[in-house]
């Protein structure tokens, strides 16, 4: 029977923002020009990419389960960040400054420039690297930062709206990539790419990040809000053609779901909110567990096959 | 999709005779298109813009019903593609396969994982919907006695795979009154499929790998007379599936197109768990009606039932919990109080860092409306008065022996505010719910 299929064309495709120096490892984020993974009505021309984050300091409060896989390396940020690359595969990393934060220690930047440094040289791969979350303590510290990392073009965060302009300047003079966060709501998305955009920075080393959710705490929202600044950067708004970027290790490995139960739950938990972000348009995950890290970049190369018989 | 006036006209005869009461064709045509009027009122309307227009009045996805009594699925009659625009209305149903080729005890053993494939969350249950019993034998009394068996054993909704019409049939008469779902798998015997659905007016599935096969198999069942169709994507794999239920949907609800406007299932083909998993998210989330899956293990179905039910929530009534005094572990008279809103999420996201902090604390929570914290602020459906009221009619000042209220970070402003009209004296509690087992430790 002859059926009469809507391919929705778009005019205006995602920005495509590199990760890393060439000569080292670079990762390209974004650049699809169709909702996720419909390869009949644009490209996705850069997979999406899974980064595994580790934190600047021994975790505090990980659940068992989590701890497990890493051991001691735990204790050690580099020989962490060594161990997600060589075992785990990790083409990305994040790195968390906790050790900043006022409840971890208030550490300065000359205690994290150093781990940092070191884990540029024994890894590199293509670095993120956010704050400790304090906003006070994220402005003395992340500047120092990317000043000691200028020429890797790193992807540093995270800059809201009501806390960018330090780190988008800093980050502006030394060539590295920002991340955009809003609360869940696609009209401060766009007034942060504007604010950080209006300050001379370029929108194609801007990334955004929605705010995440996990499964089961409102991820819906999430997905909703992606969907539609796919939908507008797609008939032309350039102020939302910024790929995503979502925390789902951190986000999933907090519910109670994840930390209390069986092994299997948490390590499900973290994939099921990640399928979710990548189907809701997602470029980049920042995961917590190798295993889930793993199986979600098989997912995601089976899906990438598009149209392929397996 | 509803048609206008115009789009009416032009299927009528276009005589202006007035047999129908109203002074010209067009006229006729407007109070259709409103409902005001019906269409047998034409003398002169043909077979042809009968048919359309009747099919134009027909919801674009089918509702379709397998199974009876409490436990029945309804699925389809979905009115968007993206859940914003409005939303989802029928969760997708979770199906597990059961195959007779299987060992008796094994499939007893089956039966019972499955019933406890059943979960409460957010004051909601959450459960599977479907045991699907494939005739892998391919004997057909092994499958009619597999499929009474889980009948017995079961209340779920059963769905009947086997490539042989006889033996479904025989086996839906055997269970005649769960009204089962009968899956064809292939055009060939779809007649003989056809025939046994009609004969017991069963739900029925068709396969086909293409969406044009899917739409000419669903043709057939339905002007042979077969009313709840469903089509089964079959054999294509994860990534070419999802495209094609999205390209279906399009199709249903932008063209019309019936032979399209059917619930879709999908039977998971990854053979790892955790992928399978993945894949079985990803139909749920991209328009799948059912999903039936190998694996039990409820380490795997929990989360996968917890993404269907975010999935088909309401974007536009955000789920709330009751506005009340929650006591989060073994709290005594000097435990901290923390006050809240009744935004289902921001509840539980703050009453699960309570608990890992392992501080026993009672949770006051106010009635925004189910808006989050700073929402809730900004609409001053979380003001200082609000919370101050909603203190004292809780009783909490009876429960403890302190008048000490920690509030949320985000909305420290309305600290001093809180203090006069409460008199309780304010603490400010951290922004974000990550930082609530440090500060309740430091609590005094």
């Amino acid at each position: 029977m002859p059926i009469e299929l809507i391919k929705e064309k778009c005019s205006s495709p995602i920005n495509s923002v590199e990760i890393g120096v060439s000569g080292k490892k670079v990762v390209t984020i974004g650049g699809e020009s169709a909702m996720p993974f419909l390869f009949d009505e644009g490209n996705m021309p850069n997979a999406p990419r899974v980064a595994l984050e580790i934190l600047d300091s021994e975790p505090a409060e990980w659940p068992e389960e989590l701890i497990r896989p890493f051991g001691d390396s735990l204790k050690d940020p580099v020989g962490w960040a060594v161990k997600c690359v060589k075992d785990f595969g990790a083409g990305i990393l994040c790195v968390r400054l906790q050790s900043t934060h006022p409840d971890y220690g208030s550490k300065d930047a000359d205690h994290v420039i150093p781990i940092l440094k070191s884990i540029i040289k024994e890894t590199a791969v293509p670095l993120i690297v956010i704050g400790g979350g304090d906003d006070e303590r994220d402005n003395i510290v992340l500047p120092k930062v990317s000043q000691a990392l200028k020429g890797e073009n790193c992807l540093l965060g995270i800059a809201t709206q009501n806390n960018y302009k330090t780190l988008a300047a800093t980050a502006l003079a030394d060539g590295h990539s920002i991340i955009a966060e809003s609360p869940i709501d696609i009209n401060i998305a766009k007034q942060v790419n504007i604010l950080i955009s209006d300050m001379g920075f370029n929108p194609h080393k801007i990334l955004m990040h929605p705010t995440t959710t996990s499964l089961g705490y409102g991820m819906e929202y999430v997905y909703s809000i992606m969907e539609r600044g796919r939908l507008a950067a797609f008939i032309g708004d350039k102020m939302l053609a910024m790929p995503f970027i979502l925390f789902v290790g951190s986000e999933a490995w907090k519910t109670k779901e994840a930390k209390e139960a069986a092994s299997a739950q948490g390590v499900n938990w973290e994939i099921t909110t990640a399928v979710s972000m990548l189907q809701a348009g997602a470029d980049l995950l920042v995961m917590r567990h190798p295993e889930a890290a793993e199986n979600v970049r098989k997912y995601i190369e089976i899906v990438m096959n598009g149209g392929g018989k397996k | 999709m509803a048609l206008t006036g115009l789009d009416i006209y032009k299927l009528l005869p276009k005589t202006n005779c007035k047999e129908c009461g109203f002074a010209t064709c067009l006229a006729f045509a407007m109070a259709l298109a409103q409902k005001k009027v019906s269409l047998d009122k034409c003398p002169s309307i043909t077979a042809q813009a009968k048919e359309a227009l009747e099919s134009a009045a027909q919801p674009p996805v089918k509702l379709v019903t397998i199974g009876a009594g409490d436990k029945k699925i309804e699925i389809g009659n979905e009115t968007v593609i993206y859940r914003h625009e409005q939303k989802f209305y029928h969760q997708a149903a979770i199906g597990l396969l059961i195959e007779d080729s299987s060992a008796q005890d094994r499939i007893d053993k089956a039966i019972a994982e499955i019933k406890g494939l059943e979960f409460e969350r957010v004051g909601q249950k959450i459960a599977v919907n479907l045991i699907c019993v494939r005739n892998s034998s391919g004997v057909k009394d092994k499958f009619v006695s597999t499929v009474k068996k889980v009948a017995a054993g079961s209340d779920l909704c059963i769905a009947l795979d086997s490539i042989d019409a006889a033996a479904a049939l025989e086996a839906a008469r055997s269970i005649r009154g769960r009204r089962p779902l009968v899956i064809c798998r292939n055009m060939k015997i779809l007649p003989e499929f056809v025939k046994a659905a009609r004969e017991e007016n069963l739900p029925l599935a068709v396969s086909a790998s293409t969406l044009e096969e899917a739409a000419q198999a669903t043709d057939i069942a339905k002007r042979s007379g077969v009313d709840e169709i469903i089509i089964n994507l079959d054999g294509n794999g994860l990534a070419k599936t999802i495209q094609d239920f999205t390209y279906a949907r399009r199709a249903a609800l932008k063209k019309n197109f019936r032979a399209l406007g059917y619930p879709f299932l999908a039977f998971t083909s990854q053979a790892e768990p955790h992928l399978e998993l993945a894949e079985a998210v990803s139909y749920v989330l991209k328009y799948a009606g059912i999903v039936i899956m190998k694996n039990r293990d409820k380490d795997f179905i929990f989360p996968l039932l917890v993404a269907r039910q975010d999935i088909y929530q309401d974007p536009q009534k955000p789920v709330q919990v009751e506005p009340k005094i929650y006591e989060v572990g073994k709290v005594t008279k000097d435990s901290p109080v923390a006050v809240t809103t009744n935004f289902s999420i921001t509840y539980f996201t703050v009453a699960a860092e309570v608990e890992s902090s392992k501080v026993p604390t009672y949770i006051v929570v106010c009635d925004s409306e189910g808006m989050s914290v700073l929402t809730a602020w900004a609409a001053e459906k979380f003001t200082a008065e609000q919370i101050a009221d909603t203190l004292k009619k809780s009783g909490i000042e009876g429960i403890v022996s302190h008048k000490k209220i920690i509030i949320p970070g985000y909305v420290s402003v309305l600290s001093g505010k809180l203090e006069e009209v409460s008199g309780w004296k304010v603490s400010v509690g951290p922004r974000e719910a990550s930082g609530i087992p440090n500060y309740l430790r430091n609590w005094k």
